[in-house]
């Protein structure tokens, strides 16, 4: 992935909030892959086209994968264990 | 919006251009009328979207650079060379256009004067722009935090709200500005004139043991660098936010 296209999960916020309910750069995310726990606001983002692809800064793992294609949200949640969403 | 508590469903609406005044010759200011905003926290951003005739849209996140006290939306815009939405943003929005946003986005780079200081702010170029909402506010709101700025622009004539921050730093001595100019600096420079690197963070950042609120905002290598040198110095890492952007931004 090239670096042009990087930017953080402050990046992400508008097109997580088409998909969620609450703010979620505050949100704590648990990396399926190692385990690390960080605000959404701190992870890696590419956003391509149609798709965002959330990343853990510490591992890479892919946590988030979302893409809307043809009406619908795809969301990908296979690299995060928990997320942990204040609603307040 | 972080703090509410019965969340709010983002919807694009749309939004009129009330003024535009030009910063720096490759950054502008955008003054809109958005009906019905909601309010918004110092760091926070907008998405903006532009349709074109045949459907095609672009879409780009710009930094709110006023305060929550103005009753006007200002986004901060700099060109982005053959970007997609900057160059018309700049060049062919007027006065009375009205454009599509969304917002406001993002809890987690946000300040409040009643969080207090000290305040740590770190931007390169346009980075400076989430930043400035928060210093603005801290004056809009009356409060006393002190704030220490570290600047870093490519030449004197990018140094975006140039006059703006000498004025607000004459006000209040609590609040002083640091620049440095990396690629070439006036004659009569007395500033910085390298990249921001550890020993001048050392030098102008407040000690760990102060326990500064710290917001870092530029590009990707920059944020990355400050971050990293601010955690050997012994800063705590949960107290320093990050935002990047990056230079597709577009």
């Amino acid at each position: 992935m090239d670096d042009e296209s990087r930017l953080d999960g402050n990046a992400a916020g508008g097109m997580l909030a088409e998909v969620f309910a609450f703010e979620m750069t505050t949100a704590e995310i648990v990396c399926a892959g190692c385990g690390t726990v960080a605000p959404v606001g701190t992870t890696i983002v590419y956003a391509h086209g149609m798709g965002t692809i959330v990343r853990c800064a510490t591992c890479d793992t892919a946590v988030i994968r979302v893409a809307q294609v043809r009406g619908r949200y795809w969301l990908d949640l296979q690299g995060t264990r928990t997320l942990r969403i204040e609603t307040s | 919006m972080a703090g509410t508590a019965v969340p709010r469903r983002l919807t694009w609406q749309l939004a009129e251009v009330a003024a535009s005044n030009l910063e720096t010759p490759e950054t502008t200011s955008l003054v809109f009328d958005v009906p019905d905003w909601p309010g918004h926290l110092p760091g926070q951003h907008v998405d903006v979207r532009l349709t074109a005739e045949d459907g095609y849209q672009a879409q780009r996140s710009y930094s709110i650079a006023s305060p929550p006290e103005n009753p006007r939306l200002v986004l901060t815009v700099e060109r982005v060379k053959d970007g997609e939405v900057s160059p018309f943003l700049l060049d062919e929005l007027r006065v009375g256009d009205r454009l599509e946003l969304r917002g406001p986005i993002g809890g987690y780079f946000t300040w409040e004067a009643a969080r207090g200081g000290p305040l740590l702010l770190v931007a390169g170029g346009s980075g400076i722009v989430p930043l400035m909402a928060m210093i603005r506010h801290r004056f809009a709101a009356s409060g006393d935090a002190p704030v220490r700025v570290l600047y870093s622009s490519r030449t004197f004539i990018d140094v975006i709200y140039r006059d703006e921050l000498a004025y607000l730093t004459g006000l209040d001595s609590a609040v002083e500005v640091i620049h440095t100019l990396t690629r070439a600096q006036p004659a009569d420079w007395q500033g910085y004139r390298r990249r921001i690197d550890k020993e001048m963070l050392a030098e102008v950042a407040w000690p760990p043991a102060d326990r500064p609120h710290v917001f870092v905002c530029g590009p990707t290598p920059l944020v990355e660098g400050v971050a990293a040198a601010l955690t050997e110095l012994g800063h705590d890492p949960a107290r320093v936010k990050t935002e990047r952007f990056g230079p597709s931004g577009g």
